[in-house]
């Protein structure tokens, strides 16, 4: 079982996850920050690979991906970086990334299944272009996250959750990451519905920014709540304060996870 | 007319959201095939607005240089001043058949936003464009068109601040606002339905060019050329000979300043596979694949992708494609301009070099056929910044 299954075999379990970017803003300080949220008690993270074009993501997320290259975070960092986490936490881990850089790694299923990494999701992969992708991840022992949009039909929905053998990331709204910091006024349906069609752990992130809002996606069924450009604005806005960075992160990851116990 | 892949590339890869619309324009893109009202609608626009069929030159000056006989594809004659007409005039069509209320669209030229503006100001569809701030500045004559025919443009600063980034922009756009928003993407790229459906809407430039040339020299071409960005204006011409064995394709990518130099725009001959913008194709990357930024002194063919169905092409050796250096292409832009009197994009100067370049592997009665994509009054204050003035 892999570890996302076991955290979620508890059905009673809510599960709080930060995004993080790896490398931002430095490779170094990176593992900083990102210990920083598994000290404060994050239940599962999930980690993105910086690639130059973001399509999926907005402002602060691109900023962020940005900053990353520019400190020298290539894959092999990130590879490097994840054997660091791994070392430390056993946490899941799961992996946000756009696919050119799967598809352009060598071995990239069998290196990521050595480092430890839990379940692997591909923000520009439907489930029409996902099959091989499928087959390399069960292959490894990899989980499958995939993405739930507010217009997915029921059908295909049903169909994605059957696939998903981590969870399913439900999109919270219409739009790019962190653009708006409010949870759509749906979204409670939304998760109602998606519920009565599967047992694959809903987990909701897009939107997300406050332990408000965690507690607002538990009260309404989901399984797990993701937070991301929050987090990263953190990181952006004491880019030369890894401290403050660091206690800003503690704090709110806190908050979050208390609001699941 | 619809395929999802091309050989092995093309494909849909696309955020989740996205998904749904694709579908909704696939949907769209079968049911006017077959709709005699819808193409009617077309016909009339494309005769009567935008200025269809548009001519063969038998440009003569340019014959004598050359040693052969060279024919250009007046593309540049179209309403709006380049073959994007041909698509966005259909596409919006579809857009309004599709009860959407608002169009967007990436450029890089400008070209493509241009045309887009123009059709949503005749189809009464408001319509906001995408464009790279580099290209901003140095096509500011095409903003400013778009902005008279009352689009917003947005300039985009992320990234090489060009069409990729553009497109990027666009596609952001499209995930916040599925609902009312339909993408009129530029060219044959993308994801599914895109390289179908813009191809679709340019064959109409092969279909005409190859009529033409069997009335006017009496032969099909020996050989026809193409300047290839995503490579709309190229499919276009090209499909209207894919059958016929006997014609030479050649694609002229932008070789910047040179192949070896690494600012260049050539993904078919240096670019690798790989998928991005929805599409498995070729793409100039590094090695972890991460998309590279691209240089080419024409701002329509500064783009680090390429359509599937190019690579198919190459693959199959049905196309050749060869570099076009930025050099190169001014040089043509002033050939063109000083033997036949017409000011032809840089893009489409591409094409031209590339021509000149290879007649003289041809007889002297051989007929070499140009697609002139677009004409070149965007380019000319670049011209006089690169090479002084007139």
């Amino acid at each position: 079982m892999n570890r996302f299954q076991q955290l979620f075999s508890d059905v009673n379990k809510k599960a709080f996850v930060p995004f993080f970017m790896l490398g931002d803003p430095s490779v170094d300080e990176s593992f900083e920050l990102i210990k920083a949220a598994i000290d404060a008690g994050a239940d599962a993270l999930e980690l993105g690979f910086p690639f130059s074009d973001p399509m999926a993501d907005g402002p602060v997320i691109q900023a962020s991906a940005e900053r990353a290259i520019k400190a020298g975070c290539d894959y092999d960092s990130c590879i490097a970086l994840l054997k660091k986490i791994r070392a430390y936490a056993d946490l899941p881990i799961g992996l946000l990334l756009y696919y050119n850089l799967l598809y352009r790694r060598h071995d990239a299923y069998q290196e990521l299944a050595r480092v430890g990494v839990d379940a692997v999701l591909v923000a520009d992969m439907p489930k029409e272009e996902s099959k091989e992708h499928e087959a390399m991840l069960a292959q490894h022992g990899l989980g499958c996250i995939h993405l739930v949009a507010p217009n997915t039909p029921k059908a295909r929905a049903a169909e994605i959750m059957s696939r998903a053998t981590a969870f399913a990331y439900v999109i919270g709204r219409y739009g790019t990451t962190g653009v708006s910091d409010r949870l759509a006024d749906d979204l409670a349906d939304r998760i109602q519905g998606l519920k009565a069609l599967s047992d694959c752990p809903l987990v909701v992130g897009f939107g997300v920014s406050s332990s408000e809002d965690v507690q607002a996606i538990f009260d309404a069924g989901g399984r797990g709540a993701i937070i991301g450009s929050a987090i990263t604005k953190i990181i952006e806005k004491n880019c030369g304060n890894i401290l403050e960075a660091k206690k800003s992160i503690t704090t709110l990851v806190e908050s979050c996870v208390k609001t699941g116990e | 007319m619809l395929k999802k892949y091309f050989g092995d590339y093309g494909g849909m890869f696309v955020p989740e959201t996205l998904v749904a619309p694709l579908k909704e324009v696939e949907q769209a893109f079968i049911a006017i095939q077959d709709d005699d009202v819808f193409q009617r609608e077309l016909q009339d626009l494309l005769v009567n607005y935008a200025g269809r069929s548009t001519p063969l030159t038998h440009a003569k000056n340019l014959s004598k240089i050359a040693g052969c006989n060279i024919y250009l594809k007046r593309e540049d004659l179209l309403h709006g001043g380049a073959h994007k007409t041909n698509n966005t005039l259909g596409q919006a069509l579809l857009a309004k058949r599709m009860g959407k209320t608002r169009i967007i669209a990436e450029t890089g030229a400008g070209q493509h936003g241009v045309a887009t503006a123009m059709a949503g100001a005749l189809l009464g569809i408001p319509v906001d464009v995408y464009m790279g701030s580099i290209d901003v500045a140095r096509q500011a004559m095409n903003v400013e068109r778009m902005k008279l025919f009352g689009a917003t443009v947005h300039s985009v600063d992320s990234g090489s601040a060009t069409l990729k980034d553009a497109i990027n922009d666009a596609l952001r756009d499209w995930v916040t606002n599925v609902e009312n928003t339909y993408y009129c993407f530029g060219t044959a790229a993308g994801p599914y339905p895109f390289p179908s459906l813009v191809a679709y809407m340019q064959r109409v430039i092969g279909v005409e060019a190859r009529e033409q040339i069997l009335e006017m020299a009496g032969a099909l071409p020996d050989a026809a050329f193409a300047c290839v960005g995503g490579g709309s204006n190229a499919i276009g011409l090209f499909s209207g000979f894919l059958e016929d064995d006997t014609v030479q394709l050649f694609g002229a990518e932008a070789a910047g300043e040179g192949l070896s130099s690494h600012k260049h725009a050539a993904t078919l001959l240096k670019g690798d596979l790989g998928v991005f913008h929805g599409m498995l194709s070729k793409f100039v990357q590094d090695a972890d694949g991460q998309i590279a930024q691209t240089h080419s002194v024409s701002a329509g063919l500064d783009y680090p992708g390429i359509g599937p169905e190019h690579v198919l092409l190459q693959e199959k050796e049905r196309v050749t494609y060869l570099g076009v250096t930025d050099e190169e292409a001014l040089n043509a832009f002033e050939l063109i301009a000083k033997q036949e009197g017409i000011l032809a994009a840089f893009e489409s100067c591409h094409a031209v070099a590339l021509a000149m370049r290879e007649a003289k592997r041809f007889s002297k009665d051989a007929n070499l056929l140009i697609n002139v994509s677009g004409r070149g009054d965007k380019d000319l204050e670049s011209y006089v910044r690169l090479r002084g003035a007139v």
